[in-house]
């Protein structure tokens, strides 16, 4: 039964696409920022212990930036698909 | 502008299909075989030129993996998987952004089929890797530690929790399948989208900082992927401690 009043596929397609990736992006921008400021915070107290910090941050974000990416794949294939 | 999130398939082989992103990983890999295979001739014991090169990238990895592993002898058996891993996946982003990759192709009807296209734009290039890096930390953390004990950090009967714990491993050992393949994926194709995007907006000067990024991103996914996969094994080698 085609719908007579709503919004259109195409333009909730656009929207949930748009919002896929702007929730989605909310909660990984958090984890990265308190990751990064703990990270910094630890180099600052140890600075020889820096590479190890560094290395384990840097693994920490990778992590937390994955999550950033599913959504933008979904949003992606929302939208290209 | 043509966006699309499947590669375009260009030929094919009998029943196989041959998409761009093939192409150009088969073009990357053998210029790598051929680079590796034809400066590598001569060695010397004090390198120069092109030995001096992949020396420095060689021995750059290896401390790097060196500093993760803190052993040496295992860092030796496990360094030439995590390096390949790496000068794979860079050398593959960093040639998806030449000029060509994506805008030289053919006309099919109404469609624009590109020629090549970045190998890791294409998830199954990416899934590939992460399927073969999955069952290697399995491999090496068998030869390491044997069968039982490696089996039992999955199949563990030690009481209720234990056993459940050992199950989300088991789930998780295949989220690292996904994780992987989606991590380098998403990166790679969202930087093909937003490049041709912004060259689609403003084709002059705008893309130069679109590039930049791009070319640290595809380093650092790289970085990401390898370290990854050797912090893995060296959590699948070490036995569990009580």
């Amino acid at each position: 039964m085609e719908p007579t009043t709503g919004l259109s596929p195409e333009v909730v397609k656009m929207i949930a696409a748009a919002a896929t990736i702007a929730i989605g992006a909310i909660g990984p921008a958090l984890a990265i920022g308190t990751i990064g400021s703990k990270g910094l915070e630890a180099i600052g107290r140890n600075p020889e212990a820096a590479g190890k910090v560094q290395t384990s941050m840097v693994l920490g974000l990778a992590f937390a930036e994955a999550i950033a990416i599913y959504a933008l794949v979904i949003a992606l294939i929302v939208k290209f698909v | 502008m043509e966006i699309s999130l499947a590669a375009e398939q260009i030929g094919h082989l009998g029943p196989l299909p041959i998409t761009n992103s093939m192409l150009l990983s088969w073009i990357v890999s053998i210029g790598l075989i051929l680079a590796t295979t034809f400066s590598l001739r001569n060695l010397k014991s004090v390198p120069t030129g092109i030995q001096n090169f992949f020396e420095t990238i060689v021995e750059a990895l290896f401390n790097l993996a060196n500093s993760i592993l803190d052993d040496e002898k295992a860092t030796k058996k496990y360094f030439a998987l995590v390096a390949t891993i790496f000068i794979f996946i860079v050398t593959n982003n960093w040639i998806g952004l030449v000029p060509g990759v994506g805008s030289i192709g053919i006309h099919e009807g109404e469609k624009f089929v590109p020629l090549l296209r970045g190998a890791n734009a294409d998830l199954n290039t990416t899934l590939a890797l992460a399927v073969v890096a999955v069952i290697a930390i399995q491999i090496f953390g068998v030869a390491a530690i044997g069968t039982f004990k490696y089996a039992k950090k999955f199949i563990n009967f030690n009481g209720p929790i234990n056993f459940f714990i050992g199950i989300i491993e088991l789930i998780s050992e295949f989220a690292k399948m996904i994780s992987f393949s989606f991590r380098l994926f998403g990166n790679i194709f969202a930087g093909e989208v937003l490049l041709t995007i912004v060259a689609f907006l403003v084709p002059l000067i705008a893309p130069l900082p679109f590039f930049a990024l791009e070319l640290f991103v595809g380093a650092v996914q790289a970085l990401v992927f390898s370290m990854l996969v050797l912090v893995f094994i060296k959590m699948a080698i070490t036995e569990v401690s009580h």
